[in-house]
């Protein structure tokens, strides 16, 4: 049942996670239209330009921001050119770069953490809007959010010390168990790893999937669910029939902003992964991502190119990042069947 | 498709209708298949939990034995000894000034977005977009973007670089909270103060900006909270400092907890990543009670408002 | 007047097929209809429901007490009364959808055919299986219109002669004519009564034993209300009806029996109460409780 305390949760989620679309629109139908014209006042035009200054302002950071990218990293792309996508060699003593290792163990680690991650979350989900009661709902759900409150220093530092011994420690195992697959095969018995990476990638991304699902579960208006629950279905089957259809495309929104964050996180994976420029099939074996590459090296540095390389990487970075966040907008937005309900997403 | 019989319903008698009301049919098994669900959701939320209570503990563990109000109030002894004082100091320096920068921006933006922009304006559109792009930026990436656009013009990195890297983190976030909990005020009060003649400026600063202040504060709280753990953006634009020595000048680098911990990870000598582990327990404990606090703020302002 | 020829072998009656709806133009109060003997209840009448001394509870406040009834086999029974004085209340309790509220409580008993309703060994989901509900404001699932019908029924396994079973609940709800060639197009795009007969029809594919309306013609215009009014009639043969109406001349037109409620002021708390209970013909001409006959002249709520 959809309580108080859920619309706080909503407004902290306004501070977590993205798509401003999300937000509502004003209530009353004579917002915007009949104001009295700011220019006939003088405060009103002083407050009007500072509001329009500050919208400016972040505009232009963003525009500047790929600019400056793309400014710093043009040594990088005269010479190697689209060709740093897909090249993996990377020796800075030599002066040859190439992404091509970095997107890939960027792909993988995030690819992993969203397979681990979406099933969980949105079964949170479904526990903290459907099944709870409401006193662990109120206990739960603020825990799980402050999953996301933890620096990822700290995820990165627990990480190396607590998460790789007990990964060396359950590697043997899962080789055992699943190592036909090519993705679980032979461990590089130092812990420290891809699958590694992915694992601290799930806890740091699975508080923005189930709190998104959750408020989207909530949205489902309760007549819908009392109808199913009169012609004799069971709670799985409501959810299973009304539920996640109707959620799908909010929910297909939050794991593209999960997959997002995952992309784009450099510390945490930096401790775990190993920097390694290679590009194995298992996930035992130690690799590289974008964002953590430039964690790792951009200080020590020992040339020019090799810092323009960074910032080429950090170009792609962001490239993927604003198509992370256009594509969960696009996705909200256009499937957007709980509007055609009535219901605020 | 038919079978041999036409069906007809009602009459049918798919269920003896003065049966005891157990599960009859097919529900046994679907109640099985609903408890199964149920138990794998709770369990899901459980180990939630558990990756939480694992991870705080963890931290807990190896960080109290050092902790005491010496190791706060103390500058660093050597490499290992002493307290961490200067690096308190130094982060609060940088994320004050990336807040001073970005609360406003960010107050401003959402006032933009209720007070201004009718809610299809294209314009507003355009903001929303840039905002979430915005948040979306890997923090990486804007550390790289100051680095940039003030550490390579000035020729050296500052707490001033890492404090403008901060504020693009805090800005989306104001302005997404600062937008929500401005719409949250009834408009009959914008109706009431235009109906008065009061100026809307001073309609904005003296009643909207006021009843929405507690949101307004708790959202800022929630955004430093998240900028005090970045690493990235202080990784990339303030990592040479003296480690030594409390500063102020924000000009240069100054220590930040992010940044010890970072170095200390790899260092060979265990009491400096004890110290590390104990700066960690500071940071995550500070930034907990700062979401905690924030949300009993923001019970309580909703309580309130009436809601 | 006619009787329509509600035979087994034809279902649907002859009124569906032309799609033709008839507005009634007898008086208000019932005419007495050949079907139903007399105004006394048939011996031979199974109760479906037998309702002893039910009080319903929300936390510490009563909602409702003091209400016991029986509610008979195969005709159609009304519940009427001003707002507030329980009787949505009441029937919700009767398939246990006042469950998901969780300060609800529930007194007395409630015995469907002998079984206690809220009994340990009571399956909650076989409840809502064997009784079942359609609400006062239609509420289509955001599917087609095949799929609505047949929902239920894939979930409770009856895959054989489904195609069947959906198109006998549109004729029996008087829908399959307008919407036989759009069975795949989503039901939102209905109009509001077709909504509601599409939530019948829904209700009825699966062959309930009971089927509860709450308010089902409240939100709809008189031309779907009086469709809504034919159908009633014509499924009291398959199905045991009780329906909630704030419309006395629909409690008139189509109950068998009528249960007036009323809210009791008399003690400190106020709560909603039966008042009366009996043959439709007998709570309209002859009621016995002067707050009945008050009401159903209209001189109050």
């Amino acid at each position: 049942m959809v309580g108080p305390g859920d619309e706080d949760f909503r407004t902290l989620r306004a501070v977590s996670s993205g798509t401003m679309s999300r937000s509502q629109g004003p209530r009353s139908p004579t917002r915007g239209r009949v104001r009295p014209k700011p220019a006939s006042r003088t405060g009103d035009r002083v407050m009007f330009v500072l509001c329009a200054v500050a919208c400016l302002i972040v505009v232009l950071t963003l525009a500047d921001v790929v600019y400056q990218l793309a400014d710093n990293a043009r040594p990088a792309i005269s010479k190697f050119g689209l060709g740093f996508l897909v090249h993996s060699t990377w020796r800075p003593g030599f002066k040859q770069f190439g992404a091509g290792a970095l997107i890939y163990g960027t792909l993988v680690s995030s690819f992993f953490a969203l397979a681990l991650a979406t099933p969980l979350g949105v079964a949170i989900g479904l526990y903290l809007s459907m099944m709870a009661p409401p006193r662990v709902r109120a206990t739960v759900g603020p825990l799980v959010e402050m999953l996301a409150a933890v620096p990822s220093i700290i995820y990165g530092f627990w990480g190396i010390v607590v998460l790789v011994p007990f990964v060396l420690s359950i590697e043997p195992a899962l080789h055992g168990a699943l190592g036909f697959i090519p993705l679980f095969g032979h461990p590089a018995t130092i812990g420290i790893s891809v699958f590694s990476a992915g694992l601290v990638l799930t806890v740091m991304i699975l508080p923005i999937i189930s709190a998104l699902s959750r408020d989207l579960f909530l949205t489902v208006p309760g007549e819908l669910k009392d109808g199913a629950a009169a012609l004799g279905a069971t709670q799985w089957e409501i959810i299973r029939g009304i539920v996640l259809p109707s959620t799908a495309s909010g929910v297909g929104a939050a794991v593209v902003l999960g997959l997002g964050r995952a992309l784009g996180e450099a510390i945490a994976v930096s401790f775990v992964i190993g920097d390694v420029n290679a590009t194995h099939v298992s996930l035992f074996a130690p690799g590289a991502t974008a964002a953590e590459r430039i964690a790792n090296q951009f200080q020590g540095a020992i040339n020019e190119l090799q810092i323009a390389s960074m910032f080429y990487v950090g170009l792609i970075l962001v490239v993927i990042g604003m198509i992370t966040s256009v594509a969960a907008r696009a996705i909200a937005r256009r499937f957007d069947v709980n509007r055609a309900l009535g219901a605020t997403v | 498709m038919s079978t041999g019989t036409p069906l007809v319903l009602g009459e049918t008698g798919l269920f003896d209708p003065s049966a005891p009301l157990t599960p009859s049919g097919n529900l046994r098994r679907r109640t099985w298949v609903n408890t199964f669900v149920r138990i794998t959701a709770t369990a899901a939320a459980l180990f939630a939990v558990a990756i939480l209570v694992i991870v705080i503990f963890g931290v807990v563990q190896r960080g109290i034995s050092s902790l005491s109000l010496a190791f706060v109030t103390q500058t660093p002894q050597g490499l290992a000894g002493g307290g961490i004082f200067n690096y308190i100091v130094g982060t609060v320096e940088v994320i004050a000034l990336g807040a001073i920068i970005a609360l406003p921006l960010g107050i401003l933006t959402g006032l933009y977005l209720t007070e201004f922009a009718g809610p299809r304006s294209r314009l507003a559109g355009v903001i929303k977009l840039a905002l979430d792009m915005m948040q979306g930026l890997p923090t990486i990436v804007v550390g790289l973007f100051i680095y940039g656009l003030i550490v390579i013009p000035q020729h050296k990195q500052s707490g001033l670089a890492a404090s403008f890297a901060l504020a693009i983190v805090m800005l989306p976030l104001m302005a997404r909270s600062s937008q929500e909990v401005l719409l949250l005020v009834p408009n009959s009060l914008r109706e009431a103060a235009d109906a008065l003649g009061v100026n809307r400026w001073r309609t904005v600063i003296s009643v909207i900006v006021p009843s929405a202040l507690g949101g307004i504060a708790t959202g800022a709280i929630l955004a430093i909270a998240r900028a005090a753990g970045e690493t990235a953006p202080v990784l990339i634009c303030n990592s040479i400092y003296d480690p030594n020595h409390t500063s102020l000048n924000i000009f240069h680098g100054v220590p930040t907890i992010p940044m010890l911990i970072y170095t200390s990870v790899d260092l060979p000598l265990p009491d400096a990543v004890a110290r590390a582990w104990t700066a960690a327990l500071v940071l995550v404990v500070v930034i907990l009670c700062a979401n905690i606090g924030a949300r009993v703020m923001l019970a309580r302002s909703r309580a309130k408002m009436g809601l | 007047m006619t009787t329509w020829d509600r035979t087994a072998s034809n279902p649907g009656g002859d009124r569906s097929a032309s799609g033709r709806v008839r507005l009634r133009t007898e008086p208000v109060l019932p005419v007495l209809r050949p079907e139903t003997n007399g105004t006394q209840v048939d011996a031979n009448r199974v109760a479906v429901f037998d309702i002893r001394d039910m009080a319903v509870f929300y936390g510490s406040n009563c909602a409702l007490a003091h209400t016991s009834l029986k509610i008979y086999r195969n005709l159609v029974t009304a519940v009427i009364g001003p707002s507030g004085c329980g009787k949505s209340t009441f029937i919700r309790s009767l398939n246990r959808m006042n469950d998901a509220i969780p300060s609800f409580r529930l007194e007395g008993q409630v015995l469907y055919h002998g079984h206690d309703l809220y009994g340990s060994g009571a399956n909650r989901v076989e409840v809502r299986r064997r009784i079942g509900m359609v609400f006062q404001k239609p509420n289509p699932f955001p599917k087609s219109i095949y799929d609505n019908v047949a929902w239920a029924a894939r979930n409770l396994g009856m895959k054989h002669g489904l195609h069947d079973r959906v198109e006998q609940a549109l004729r029996q709800a008087a829908l399959w004519d307008e919407v036989k060639d759009r069975l795949k197009q989503s039901a939102l795009g209905l109009s509001g009564g077709q909504q509601q007969r599409l939530c019948i029809a829904r209700a009825i594919a699966i062959e309930p034993d009971v089927l509860l309306l709450d308010e089902p013609a409240s939100a709809l215009d008189p031309v779907s209300t009086a469709a809504i009014e034919e159908l009633i009639l014509k499924l009291k043969n398959r199905f045991t009806i009780a329906i909630v109406t704030h419309n006395m001349q629909q409690a008139a037109r189509v109950a068998d029996r009528t249960a007036f409620f009323s809210l009791d002021t008399t003690g400190p708390e106020r709560f909603g109460t039966l008042v009366e209970y009996g043959d439709t013909e007998t709570i309209f001409r002859g009621a016995t409780d002067s707050r009945t006959r008050d009401y159903v002249a209209g001189r109050f709520g």
